[in-house]
């Protein structure tokens, strides 16, 4: 049995959550005061995924960097690794908002997608 | 040149304002004038995601929030200038330059003020030390990571624990940075909770509440800063200084409504937001000229700037299409304990077309206290809440019929239980 004290982020009470684990399974949450932090607390412990958000070098455009992000969230640990695809990475001029930059990002199966649209230089 | 309705400033609030203004009466002519080379405002650089949450029901980044917005203009017969600088407003003009026009003016029916908002720099803040390169506001380096391309540092310490702050930790750290620590003034942080979870708790990046930057070294770049801890009165404790190696100081310190237009047009500004007293359409002391969205008072979300400002635009709008003078009875909106600040401050019953919002901000932390709602003296509304902070607004909503019989002022309060 371990426990695991984490920041519930659903809303500005920002309750201290503590989650006691049995190996991977969640036996307890307490500390939260509704039913949000424990889902919360739940995915948290066992699977923490966030959505990553940089900018990607771009050749051709109006401007030199284009901002991207995962389509999806990935998980935590990963985060660093899809940086580092991300900054080894360049796309072409014109880009439209939701142009898929990287298939299958880090590994994760998650593709970068752009953010923001690009012109070419010409326009 | 002419036109019905002037929006100042292209970013989300001038957006939304023009949007709502030209929906209301498409008749109407509506031009936005956008001092930078493109639409979208501060919504360009903030790459991250957690937009329109309120407004769309889906988690956007900046640009693509912004780019909702944008894709309205065409449709809706929106024209904008962009590289336009407002030089002057006055009541049915203003006047503004670009390099092909030169100066030029405006005349119109309305005016929306939508200039947004500015960090308080290092000269504001009287930090001691020396003045070497490396010393940004978080803003400015979020600019040059996000739009520029360019990192200002690699060994990071941040002074404030505003949102853009937050958010910078976590965007430095990203791109290769080491983000020693954020020192906050105040022994509670002025960002949301959630964006310390996510950007500072993430990365193991230290929070350090009760603390402040008290020198700057280095000759040419900032090679360390020293940092101790303050006392209630925000004095630094002698004896709790320590010195951090680093070559970037980031400064997230609070934003100031910027006003410099407004003033010169002897709009009245509210000295708790620094920004102008509005009634429940938005409208100055000025008639005729509206005001929305963080020239307004700062905001956490943009889902309320875009929704605050739509009601600007709207009765921006109204003004113009009636010749109708209101002479209905104005109520002041008071602050009363516990209270900073209230947007609007003054309502006219007789304009509403639906319930009023009021949004407001604290003075301090209250835990397990009331909102409470008093008209003339007594109580309406008395509302638990678990927390209150500064650092995150508040808001009431009141029914419009309720709102047509009062007589004397409206005080909101916040009471411990």
């Amino acid at each position: 049995m371990e426990t695991k004290e984490i920041t519930c982020i659903n809303c500005p009470m920002g309750c201290r959550l503590t989650v006691t684990m049995s190996g991977s399974e969640v036996i307890s949450v307490e500390g939260n005061t509704c039913k949000r932090g424990d889902v919360y607390a739940r995915t948290e412990v066992i699977s923490p995924v966030r959505t990553v958000t940089t900018t990607i070098k771009v050749t051709g455009g109006s401007v030199d960097r284009v901002s991207c992000k995962t389509k999806t969230p990935v998980p935590k640990d990963k985060i660093f690794d899809v940086m580092a695809e991300i900054g080894s990475a360049s796309c072409t001029a014109p880009v439209k908002i939701g142009d898929v930059l990287i298939e299958d990002c880090a590994g994760t199966g998650v593709p970068v997608v752009a953010t923001k649209d690009v012109s070419d230089l010409l326009v | 040149m002419r036109a019905d309705i002037v929006v100042i400033g292209g970013g989300p609030a001038g957006l939304a304002a023009a949007i709502a203004a030209a929906k209301e009466d498409k008749s109407l002519n509506v031009l936005i004038l956008e001092r930078d080379n493109e639409l979208g405002g501060i919504l360009n650089q903030c790459i991250h995601n957690g937009f329109g949450l309120h407004t769309f029901n889906e988690e956007l980044t900046g640009p693509e929030y912004a780019s909702r917005f944008e894709e309205q203009l065409d449709g809706l017969g929106i024209n904008y200038m962009l590289n336009t600088m407002v030089l002057n407003v006055s009541s049915g003009s203003v006047t503004a330059v670009n390099s092909n026009e030169g100066v030029f003016t405006v005349s119109c029916g309305a005016i929306v003020l939508c200039m947004g908002c500015r960090e308080r720099p290092r000269g504001a803040l009287n930090i001691p030390g020396l003045r070497p390169a490396g010393v940004f506001t978080a803003g400015t380096a979020q600019r040059l990571v996000n739009i520029e391309g360019y990192m200002p540092g690699r060994e990071v310490v941040i002074l404030g624990s505003g949102d853009i702050g937050l958010i910078m930790a976590r965007r430095m750290t990203l791109e290769g940075a080491n983000v020693k620590a954020v020192c906050e003034l105040m022994p509670y942080s002025g960002g949301l909770k959630r964006n310390i979870v996510q950007c500072l708790d993430d990365f193991d990046i230290p929070l350090l509440l009760s603390h402040t930057v008290i020198d700057i070294k280095g000759k040419e770049r900032v090679t360390s800063v020293v940092i101790a801890k303050v006392d209630s009165n925000s004095k630094p404790i002698p004896g709790t200084e320590q010195e951090i190696t680093c070559d970037t100081l980031l400064l997230s310190c609070g934003l100031i409504p910027e006003n410099e237009l407004s003033r010169a047009a002897d709009i009245k500004i509210n000295p708790a937001t620094n920004g102008p007293v509005v009634n429940e359409s938005f409208e100055t002391s000025v008639p005729g000229i509206f005001a929305c969205g963080n020239v307004l008072h700062v905001h956490d979300l943009v889902d309320y700037v875009s929704e605050e400002s739509s009601r600007a635009g709207k009765s921006a709008a109204r003004y113009v299409s009636s010749s109708i003078i209101s002479v209905g009875a104005e109520i002041r909106i008071s602050t009363g304990s516990g209270v900073r600040y209230t947007v609007p401050s003054i309502v006219r019953p007789d304009e509403l077309d639906s319930d009023l919002i009021i949004r407001f901000r604290s003075t301090g932390v209250f835990k397990d206290s009331y909102i409470d709602v008093s008209f003339n003296g007594s109580n309406k509304i008395h509302r638990r809440k678990q927390i209150i902070t500064p650092g995150e607004m508040e808001q009431v909503i009141l029914k419009r019929e309720d709102l047509l019989n009062i007589s004397g002022d409206i005080c909101i309060a916040i009471s411990e239980s």
